[in-house]
């Protein structure tokens, strides 16, 4: 049974800011996913084996040959704030290296 | 350095090591040091929606050549992702391998025949790269972080020891080795100082006997040097925690070089949960008998058995000649001192020379045009100044040592104008002479100095010191 504080543990992981009220309307509606994914349990599967993927291939691979990359004032002008050439993002706490 | 009476310390070490591939991990971007930032990027490494990713060839066959010089089994794998929150990871997760790696169950030897296992080697790709302003005084953008993405999906393979290993010294060795054998099989280039080997430590301590203590996680070790001193400074801290009654909590502790001491980064906490799952756009990797055989087929002789071929051919060597073994097993130089003994120069001279003198980006220098420098140099016939030099020049642009030698005017003074050049400076310089001759032996290397400038090096300084012993009577 999915409890609220599960909810909310995934939500904080998240960055995700949720209501009282939210967290109950998402539990509720959460819970019923879950239910609907748990069907599968009441499946007979003896004997069938674990599938990695749907598709039946493996070792799927390219070459190592470089391909052009994307212009980077391009790039960039994708980014809410740029400096020197980079990314400029809000500092992390409580990280320092 | 040794914990007090009854105690141990308990190290693993994880070992993140970029592969030396022309390509990133999953998509076609280079995996370059040093561009310019965010020039190798595009929508797979940037993480843009609706891309997917690609896995490198390249990428696998070197992660499989470490497993295999690792004595491990390569097994199918699945690749998972890896949740986080953090900004040089603009998927939001990372690419990596979880409870089924491409190789496991391993184990490496040390020069001191300790063994340590190895549980896992897997796959996984790099992060970007952020640098944080601030704290400088910097009052623009203080409170900023900035991004670059060029080694962002760059191939990575994590090495996870056994926690086998009982002292600093041993994790030393052991990191030393493990750098050793990524750099034979050329999977890396294993450059801590640029980070493309990453050392982290996991550290406990026990009484003997006892079951393994908490462990910290020590990161930023950017030398073998900080590895010892920090693996030391950890336990040490840890007994003293314990023997005054506290206890070690679990959590990630920074090495702090300047200082010399570890220091708390972040605890363990909820942020720890990854919830890893299955790579939904990877298939499987599962390599069949005969990609492995070709992997395997392309490894050439590992670190320890060139070192034992190496030294069956120098001999006993001395605390010195044991780092420039290591440089010269790193730098794939032993076969040019193996051919050079065999050829008869000194075995000593051979290991020196080679370990000090070929550095180069050029070609490499081979055997015979070495070889010939160093007996020209045991004839008498070039200094050891103008022996480096010639070598210093072969390895730049190669060529031949006689020729490169009468091109630079390298002519072996005649004792009789060494010994006139000698009588000159004595005379010029009265005072050190009679210091010399009343047992002063530290001004000889003055001497030798001074005929070394008078004759722009062509001197051999051995030459220089009999004659000054023949002239002191
Ligand atoms: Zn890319």
């Amino acid at each position: 049974m999915l409890r609220r504080e599960d909810v909310a543990h995934v939500a904080r992981l998240a960055r995700l800011t949720l209501s009282d009220e939210e967290l109950d309307l998402f539990t509720d509606q959460l819970a019923q996913v879950l239910e609907h994914a748990s069907d599968v349990a009441a499946l007979d599967l003896e004997g069938v084996e674990a599938t990695a993927h749907p598709f039946g291939l493996v070792n799927v691979v390219r070459a190592d040959e470089p391909q052009p990359s994307l212009d980077r004032d391009e790039v960039l002008a994708m980014a809410p704030d740029v400096e020197d050439g980079r990314f400029a993002v809000p500092r992390i706490l409580g990280e320092d290296q | 350095m040794t914990l007090p009476d009854g105690w141990e310390m308990v190290v693993g070490l994880e070992v993140h090591t970029e592969l030396k591939t022309r390509t990133k991990m999953f998509c076609g971007c280079r995996n370059e040091f040093g561009a310019p930032p965010n020039t190798h990027v595009c929508p797979v490494c940037l993480g843009l929606p609706g891309s997917l990713p690609v896995l490198n060839e390249r990428a696998v066959e070197l992660a499989m050549a470490i497993g295999l010089a690792l004595h491990c089994t390569i097994a199918p794998s699945t690749f998972h992702r890896k949740n986080y929150f953090y900004p040089d990871m603009p998927k939001d997760f990372q690419i990596s391998q979880y409870d089924r790696p491409i190789n496991a169950n391993g184990y490496l030897d040390l020069i001191d025949h300790s063994r340590v296992g190895i549980e896992r080697a897997h796959l996984e790709e790099d992060t970007g790269k952020s640098t944080h302003l601030g704290g400088s005084g910097r009052l623009h953008g203080a409170d900023r972080s900035l991004v670059d993405y060029n080694r962002s999906g760059v191939p990575l393979v994590e090495i996870v020891s056994a926690p086998d290993i009982r002292s600093s010294a041993q994790a030393r060795a052991y990191a030393s080795e493990l750098r050793a054998i990524l750099i034979a099989t050329g999977a890396s280039d294993g450059r801590m100082e640029e980070g493309s080997m990453r050392v982290d430590a996991n550290v406990s301590v026990r009484r003997a006997g006892q079951p393994y203590g908490t462990r910290c996680e020590i990161k930023n070790l950017n030398s073998l040097r900080s590895l010892q001193r920090a693996i030391d400074y950890e336990a040490e801290r840890q007994v003293a925690l314990v023997e005054s009654g506290e206890v070690v909590r679990q959590e990630t502790r920074h090495w702090d070089e300047a200082r010399g001491v570890t220091a708390t980064m972040r605890v363990k906490e909820e942020a720890d949960d990854y919830r890893y799952f299955r790579e939904p756009d990877l298939v499987d990797l599962a390599p069949d008998a005969s990609w492995v055989q070709r992997v395997r087929s392309g490894l050439g002789p590992l670190p320890a058995e060139r070192r034992a071929a190496l030294l069956a051919r120098v001999g006993e060597v001395s605390e010195a000649q044991r780092d420039a073994v290591a440089t010269v097993i790193d730098a794939g130089r032993d076969e040019v001192v193996r051919g050079a003994i065999d050829r008869g120069v000194d075995p000593a001279l051979a290991l020196a020379r080679a370990a000090n003198e070929l550095e180069s980006e050029g070609p490499a220098v081979s055997v015979d045009a070495f070889a010939e420098t160093l007996l020209m140099e045991q004839r008498g016939e070039l200094s050891a100044t103008q022996s480096k030099a010639v070598l210093a020049a072969l390895a730049q642009e190669g060529g031949d040592p006689h020729a490169i030698a009468a091109q630079r005017g390298f002519e072996r003074l005649s004792s009789n104008s060494l010994g006139a050049t000698l009588d000159e400076v004595i005379d010029q310089h009265p005072d050190e002479w009679r210091r010399y001759r009343d047992g002063d032996d530290k001004l000889a290397q003055f001497f030798v100095g001074l005929v070394m400038k008078a004759t722009r090096g062509q001197a051999d300084g051995k030459a220089v010191i009999a004659e000054l012993a023949a002239r002191r009577g």
